[in-house]
């Protein structure tokens, strides 16, 4: 292996609010290297090289590249022209093709001249045929984007960066969308790339691919870098340790006392436009009294889980039994009268609304409570003065109740919502991913308010990325893998890691 | 370098100072097409003013020109606070121009009692018929109601063309294009004798204020404004979101249909292919500049009217065309939605790169 280095990041920073998400992560990337970045959900990878890619200005650090002549000379933050003219090109994990244009269009659209009248066709079709075949990323040119599979557009995708002259290609999460087969051939055409001088650097949560493809592995946790090791070092057990950590997560449980069962779902099918986020021939059985977590790596079918126990999607096939009593009209209002508090994951898309008041988003959910309007017309001296009890009780802070909800932070978003969820003395409690983005003070009152909602007696679903988070609030611990749970039977967070990466025995 | 930020301190001085401000700027743009036409600008600006305010007579006529702005201008606010884009003002005032004159030129022989009512209602129902095809398609299938609604307009007047050459063609009318008159007793009473204003004003102005109450203070309109600003949220706390759109949907076509039935049974008598200069698409102005508050509708429609009115009298005086009217309105159009864009955000001068930070 050459010991060219061709890029080297230098305590890159960045957080949002009050969230770090990367801090002071520094690495460096050698020519013909493959790199993998490693890490759980949320562990700042994406972030990281989004700061290289200038989606993201680095709130400190610096990047240096190699220029043509083997010197390193700084690159301009925040600006992606840049970094593509500096011969980086990223590949996202959600594609960034226009669908109804060719593949040939999209590899040359934005690399050709603006005031030109010729398109200089031949020219890019040669040298895009020659990209083809000294990489080996074979795909058609001129059909629309719409007809190619997923492994062709991301061929596309990394044919459109090579078409750009990167000398270095950053792909995230590059094997999330393809089948097996795919993603051996797209490791093969890295090798024989690599081989040709390119570098890479690939994130992934799949250890399997990781420890046969890469050259160095680095090991995200929580924004820092807890890891550095060559391949030929690392094993599975090593890396699951890093990327879940070992500090044993407090307990603040007290025993578990389950009562009857408050949720039962009852083989439920229920089919996605994306085949991974539907769900297969899920059981599952939430009591009274009892928290039970789901974990596993996002978009392997939580949120339709989720979406299903908020009355937002239908079930397919099976049932879902609250209280006993089978749901048969999944909306999202039924499943409030029956005493399903619901936390959402996009807590700006589905828990408030941005442009009305901090009041009004209180009782969205009960504005047709005779405590509220009597005849249809609403009572706001009631409303408000409930408003101004509930956030004083759960320490909504904000401009005051008359204020646009789109105003508070995102803890005292997540509180009002809290707030909403906890007065309506819900059976169960759904909470998706409740305290994504929240500072450590809000996310602690957030695990408070589900644990004494336990103690009184409530069932709680609670999905999370986070493992720390489901380990130390769960009684139970499920994962969800490809749309279906398997239950845990221990809470070692290597047994946990290895179910959610789908390589355990 | 300059970069676009969001306003985080809600201003809301701005909700009213920016449709007044709009308004100001927009008379005073007309200035330079008067210039330039050579007329003498102190003159023009105090006959525009005397067309509205000089007499009895004048200030009557501002508020008959207002009245169906009114009924338009509610249409297109209730249906916009609901993010519902009912273009089809126009059209729908015609639908209940049509059925006013349906049923009150002779077919039912009432008294005024039940023949006025009857007219109303079936305006107010032949115009919510228009709207409800585009808001079902829009529910159920997710057709873009702008396209929908913007076409049917021109659907609908070549039908009223069609019924005004053949089923309803006035038999005494000397081969005009036109239906017979609305019966005398069909007729909503003038406001003032020998004033062309009637009661059609006062129905716009209660049904205004009945919006406005049923906006801020019931549950329904609560609703509306949920869906309106966050379908998504409003759905997952349990609205049903569907019927919330397709009650504002029904609402807004009744007021447009209003607005025809106003038209013939307060003013006209008969109807004409003529009958609407555009009060469906000066309504969506109407709504704009009234920041979809209906109170404010019906200050909107009183300043856009004043100057229709007051262009005409300005246009007599000093020999411009009274198409500056038009020239004004669109201008405040064009101010509002730029003041809306400064309200919600502000324009940042920056040194860096940094510009290019999401």
């Amino acid at each position: 292996m050459q010991t060219q280095t061709v890029l080297s990041l230098n305590g890159l920073t960045k957080s949002f609010g009050t969230v770090s998400a990367v801090k002071d992560v520094s690495l460096d990337l050698k020519q013909g290297e493959v790199l993998a970045l490693l890490g759980e959900n949320g562990a700042g990878k994406t972030t990281l090289m989004n700061m290289l890619f200038g989606h993201y200005l680095p709130d400190q650090g610096s990047v240096e590249v190699s220029t043509v002549d083997d010197q390193m000379s700084p690159l301009p933050l925040g600006d992606p022209q840049a970094a593509i003219t500096a011969g980086i090109g990223m590949v996202h994990q959600h594609f960034t093709l226009a669908e109804n244009l060719t593949a040939f269009d999209n590899i040359t659209l934005g690399a050709e001249p603006i005031f030109s009248f010729k398109r200089h066709k031949a020219k890019a079709e040669k040298k895009i045929n020659d990209l083809m075949q000294k990489s080996g990323l074979v795909a058609p040119l001129d059909v629309p984007i719409s007809a190619l599979t997923v492994g062709e557009r991301q061929r596309i995708e990394i044919l459109k960066a090579l078409y750009r002259e990167a000398r270095i290609l950053v792909l995230d999460e590059p094997t999330a969308v393809l089948t097996p087969q795919e993603a051996d051939t797209l490791f093969e055409n890295i090798r024989s790339m690599t081989a040709a001088g390119l570098s890479v650097i690939f994130i992934s949560h799949k250890l399997r691919e990781v420890l046969a493809f890469s050259n160095r592995i680095i090991v995200l946790r929580h924004g820092e870098k807890v890891g550095e090791l060559a391949t030929k070092a690392a094993d599975e057990g090593k890396i699951t340790k890093l990327m879940v950590g070992t500090e044993a997560s407090e307990n603040k449980r007290s025993p578990a006392k389950p009562g009857a069962p408050v949720l039962t779902l009852e083989s439920l099918c229920v089919a996605c436009p994306s085949r991974r986020n539907s769900l297969k021939n899920v059981n599952l059985c939430v009591h009274a009294s009892e928290i039970v977590g789901i974990a596993g790596i996002s978009g392997n079918g939580q949120s339709t889980l989720a979406e299903l126990v908020s009355g937002m999607t239908k079930p397919d096939s099976g049932k879902i039994i609250l209280d006993g009593a089978e749901i048969e009209a999944n909306e999202p209002r039924t499943m409030i009268e029956a005493g399903v508090g619901r936390i959402p994951e996009d807590r700006h898309k589905d828990g408030i609304i941005g442009h009305m008041s901090v009041a009004e988003n209180l009782v969205l959910e009960n504005c047709e409570d005779p405590a509220f309007q009597q005849r249809s017309i609403l009572d706001w001296s009631a409303i408000r003065r409930r408003a101004e009890a509930l956030c004083a009780q759960y320490d909504v802070r904000g401009p005051g109740i008359d204020a646009p909800a789109k105003l508070l932070s995102g803890g005292n978003i997540q509180k009002l919502i809290l707030a909403r969820v906890f007065e309506s003395n819900p059976r169960l409690i759904l909470a998706n991913q409740p305290t994504r983005g929240l500072d450590m003070g809000a996310a602690s009152s957030v695990a408070e308010r589900l644990l004494s909602a336990r103690e009184n007696g409530a069932g709680v679903l609670l999905i999370s990325e986070d493992l720390d988070e489901l380990l130390s609030l769960s009684d139970r611990i499920l994962v969800m893998r490809d749309g279906a749970l398997t239950e845990t039977a221990s809470f070692e967070r290597n047994a946990i890691g290895l179910l959610m990466a789908g390589d355990a025995a | 370098m300059i970069r676009i930020e969001p306003r985080t301190d809600g201003a809301r001085h701005l909700t009213y100072g920016i449709p007044i401000l709009s308004a100001m700027i927009a008379l005073a743009l007309a200035a330079i097409p008067l210039v330039l036409s050579g007329a003498p600008l102190g003159q023009a600006y105090y006959e525009l003013f005397k067309g509205v305010f000089g007499s009895r007579f004048a200030f009557s006529e501002m508020l008959t020109r207002a009245t169906p702005l009114i009924f338009t201008g509610l249409a297109a606010a209730i249906a916009f606070r609901a993010r519902l884009w009912n273009i089809g003002a126009e059209g729908q005032l015609y639908l209940g121009a049509l059925a006013a004159v349906s049923v009150g030129t002779g077919v039912f022989d009432l008294p005024a009692y039940m023949l006025i009512p009857l007219i109303l209602f079936s305006g107010c129902f032949a115009g919510a018929l228009g709207m409800a095809v585009p808001a079902y398609f829009k529910t159920r299938f997710g057709a873009d109601e702008v396209v929908t609604t913007l076409l049917l307009n021109f659907i609908i007047l070549i039908f009223v063309q069609f019924m005004l050459e053949g089923p309803l063609k006035d038999p005494m009318g000397l081969g005009w294009p036109q239906s017979s008159p609305i019966l005398d007793q069909g007729m909503l009473p003038k406001l003032m004798e020998r004033m062309r204003i009637h009661w059609g004003f006062v129905i716009a102005i209660v049904i205004a204020l009945v919006a406005q109450f049923m906006l801020s203070r019931s549950t329904w309109g609560f609703r509306l404004r949920a869906v309106g600003e966050n379908a998504s949220a409003a759905r997952h706390a349990g609205i049903k979101v569907r019927y919330t759109l397709m009650s504002a949907a029904l609402i807004s076509g009744a007021l447009a249909g209003l607005a025809g039935v106003s038209e013939v049974a307060g003013l006209k008598g008969y109807l004409t292919s003529d009958l609407s200069p555009g009060f469906g698409y000066t309504g969506i102005v109407v709504a704009m500049l009234a920041g979809l508050s209906p109170a404010g509708v019906v200050v909107a429609a009183l300043f856009i009217a004043s100057v229709f009115v007051g262009a005409d009298s300005m246009s007599r005086a000093v020999g411009v065309s009274s198409y500056l009217a038009d020239l004004v309105v669109s201008t405040a159009l064009l101010c509002v939605l730029l003041g809306g864009f400064l309200a919600r955000f502000k324009v940042v001068r920056v040194k860096s790169a940094r510009s290019l930070q999401p």
